[in-house]
C-alpha cells in the first residue's frame, strides 16, 4: 500500500511538466498540501492583514495564494513550508495591488537612511507598553517595505535569510531596512507616549 | 574601534541574534562606550519585547477556511471522487459566498454549516495544540471543572475521566464554536491529544455518531440529552470510536 502511494505520488511529479492544471485534481497530492499547509492559515491570513491593511482584500489574496500554492505545490522543494507560502502571498498582494497601495511604496526602499530620526530620543527614556491595537496602528502606517520586514521578524518570527529570501533583497538589505523600520516604529510609539496620559 | 555609523544598523542583528560572535562582541564593545548607541540599543529591545508580549496575530475567519476548502479536491472517501468539476463548483461557491457576504445575505446551506462547523473544530483543535495553553484549567476532577465551567458555557460538560481505558482526562478549556462558547475537554492517549467539545444540541434526543476524516484528523460527533459532543484528534478513526464508546458508556452508567 505504501508502494503504490509512492508509485503513484512519483507518477504524478512525471506528469507534472505536460499537464500542469490536471494535477490539481490529484487527491494524493491535495492530501498532501492541506496536511503541509492548511495548519499555518491563521500565520497566511496575519500576514496578509498587514500586507493590505484591509479584512475582505486580505481575505481574498489568502485564498489566491492557497489556490496558487497548490497549483505549484511541485516547486516546492521541501523544508519549512512557512517561507514558500508567504513568499506566494507577497507575490499575489503584490500582483493584485500593484496599483492600489502595496507597490508604490517600494519607491522610497534604498532612499538614504534617515538616521536623524533618532536624534531628538532623550537618552535612557524607558519605552512604555502600548497594546496590540495601538501597536498594529503603528505598523500599519509604516511604508509597506519597512512593515513587511517587522512583520515578518517580530510577528511571523523569521530569519534574516528566510525574509531575505521572501522578499528577494540581501540579508544586508533585510538588516538596514530593519534599522529604519524600527526607528520609524520607535518616533511612532514615542509620540504615542505623548498624547495618551 | 567600529563608529556609530557602521554599529547602527549592526545593533539590529545583535538584537536578532544574527550576527557571528566576533561582530557581535564588537557591536557590543562600541555601545559599551557610546552612551547614544547603547540607549538605542535598550530602546529597540524595549520596543521588540513590547511587540512579543502583545497577542499581534489574527485568525483566518472560519468562511475564509471553508472557502479555501470548498475549492480543493477533496480526498476524503464519503465524498465524491474529485474532478475538475468539482474545482469549478469549489469556485463558484466561493465566489457566491463572497457575493452573499457583500449584500449582506446570510446563506444557509446545511452542508456549507457542516463544513464550517468542522472548519471551527479543526482549527480550534490546531489552535489548541499550537498554543502553550492547551488547558485553562489541569483538573480531572468534578470538584474543579464543574464549577470552573459554571456560567461560562451554557451546557455543563460531564466530567468523566477514562483513564482505566487508556484516556486520560488533562482538564478543561473555553472555546468557541458557532460564535458560541464550548466546553473543550482534553484527553491524552500517550503522545496524542484528544479535544472533546461540549456544547448544546439542536435537538433533546440522541442521535448516534457519526465520524469522519477532516485533514488526517478522526472526528466523532454525537448527541444525547441536549448535549453535542464532537470529538477530534489525530488518533485513528477506529480508537477515535473506541473513545466515543468508552465516554458513552461511562456517562450512561454514571447517570
Amino acid at each position: 500500500m505504501m508502494l503504490a502511494g509512492r508509485r503513484r505520488a512519483g507518477r504524478a511529479r512525471s506528469a507534472q511538466c505536460k499537464t500542469m492544471a490536471a494535477d490539481v485534481d490529484d487527491p494524493e497530492r491535495a492530501r498532501r498540501f492541506r496536511d503541509a499547509a492548511l495548519p499555518h492559515l491563521d500565520e497566511v491570513y496575519t500576514l496578509a492583514r498587514y500586507l493590505i491593511r484591509n479584512a475582505a482584500d486580505a481575505e481574498d489574496a489568502v485564498q489566491d495564494c492557497y489556490l496558487r500554492a497548490l497549483r505549484h505545490f511541485d516547486t516546492f522543494r521541501g523544508g519549512p513550508i512557512r517561507p514558500w507560502l508567504f513568499a506566494i502571498l507577497r507575490n499575489v498582494c503584490k500582483s493584485v495591488y500593484a496599483q492600489r497601495r502595496f507597490a508604490p511604496e517600494d519607491e522610497i526602499a534604498d532612499a538614504p537612511p534617515l538616521w536623524g530620526e533618532a536624534v531628538e530620543t532623550p537618552e535612557a527614556h524607558v519605552l512604555r507598553q502600548h497594546d496590540a491595537v495601538s501597536i498594529q496602528a503603528m505598523l500599519n502606517a509604516l511604508p509597506g517595505v519597512f512593515r513587511e520586514v517587522i512583520v515578518l521578524r517580530e510577528i511571523n518570527d523569521l530569519s534574516y535569510d528566510e525574509i531575505a529570501g521572501i522578499v528577494g533583497v540581501p540579508i544586508g538589505t533585510v538588516m538596514s531596512r530593519l534599522a529604519r523600520g524600527r526607528s520609524m516604529l520607535r518616533t511612532a510609539w514615542l509620540a504615542a507616549e505623548e498624547t495618551t496620559p | 574601534m567600529m563608529t556609530c555609523e557602521e554599529a547602527r544598523p549592526l545593533l539590529h542583528g545583535l538584537i536578532d541574534g544574527e550576527l557571528s560572535r566576533a561582530k557581535a562582541r564588537e557591536v557590543e564593545n562600541h555601545a559599551l562606550s557610546c552612551r547614544r548607541c547603547a540607549a538605542e540599543l535598550a530602546q529597540f529591545r524595549q520596543m521588540r519585547g513590547a511587540i512579543r508580549q502583545e497577542s499581534m496575530t489574527f485568525a483566518a475567519p472560519a468562511a475564509l477556511r471553508a472557502r479555501i476548502e470548498a475549492a480543493m479536491p477533496n480526498p476524503m472517501p464519503p465524498r465524491a471522487a474529485p474532478s475538475r468539476r468539482r474545482l469549478l463548483q469549489g469556485f463558484v461557491l466561493g465566489a457566491a459566498l463572497s457575493a452573499a457576504a457583500a449584500v449582506g445575505v446570510v446563506a444557509v446551506v446545511s452542508f456549507t454549516q457542516h463544513d464550517r462547523l468542522m472548519g471551527e473544530v479543526l482549527s480550534a483543535h490546531l489552535r489548541s495544540l499550537q498554543s502553550p495553553r492547551l488547558t485553562d484549567v489541569a483538573a480531572a476532577d468534578r470538584q474543579t471543572l464543574q464549577p470552573w465551567f459554571s456560567g461560562k458555557v451554557a451546557v455543563a460538560p460531564p466530567v468523566i475521566d477514562l483513564a482505566a481505558a487508556g484516556f486520560t482526562l488533562v482538564g478543561g478549556r473555553l472555546d468557541f464554536l458557532d460564535g458560541k462558547p464550548a466546553a473543550a475537554m482534553v484527553y491524552r492517549r500517550g503522545t496524542h491529544v484528544i479535544n472533546l467539545f461540549v456544547d448544546a444540541a439542536s435537538t433533546s434526543g440522541h442521535v448516534a455518531a457519526k465520524g469522519e476524516t477532516l485533514q488526517g484528523f478522526s472526528v466523532q460527533r454525537w448527541s444525547d440529552q441536549g448535549i453535542r459532543f464532537i470529538a477530534i484528534s489525530d488518533l485513528g478513526a477506529d480508537e477515535l470510536h473506541e473513545f466515543h464508546t468508552r465516554f458513552e458508556s461511562a456517562l450512561n452508567a454514571g447517570a
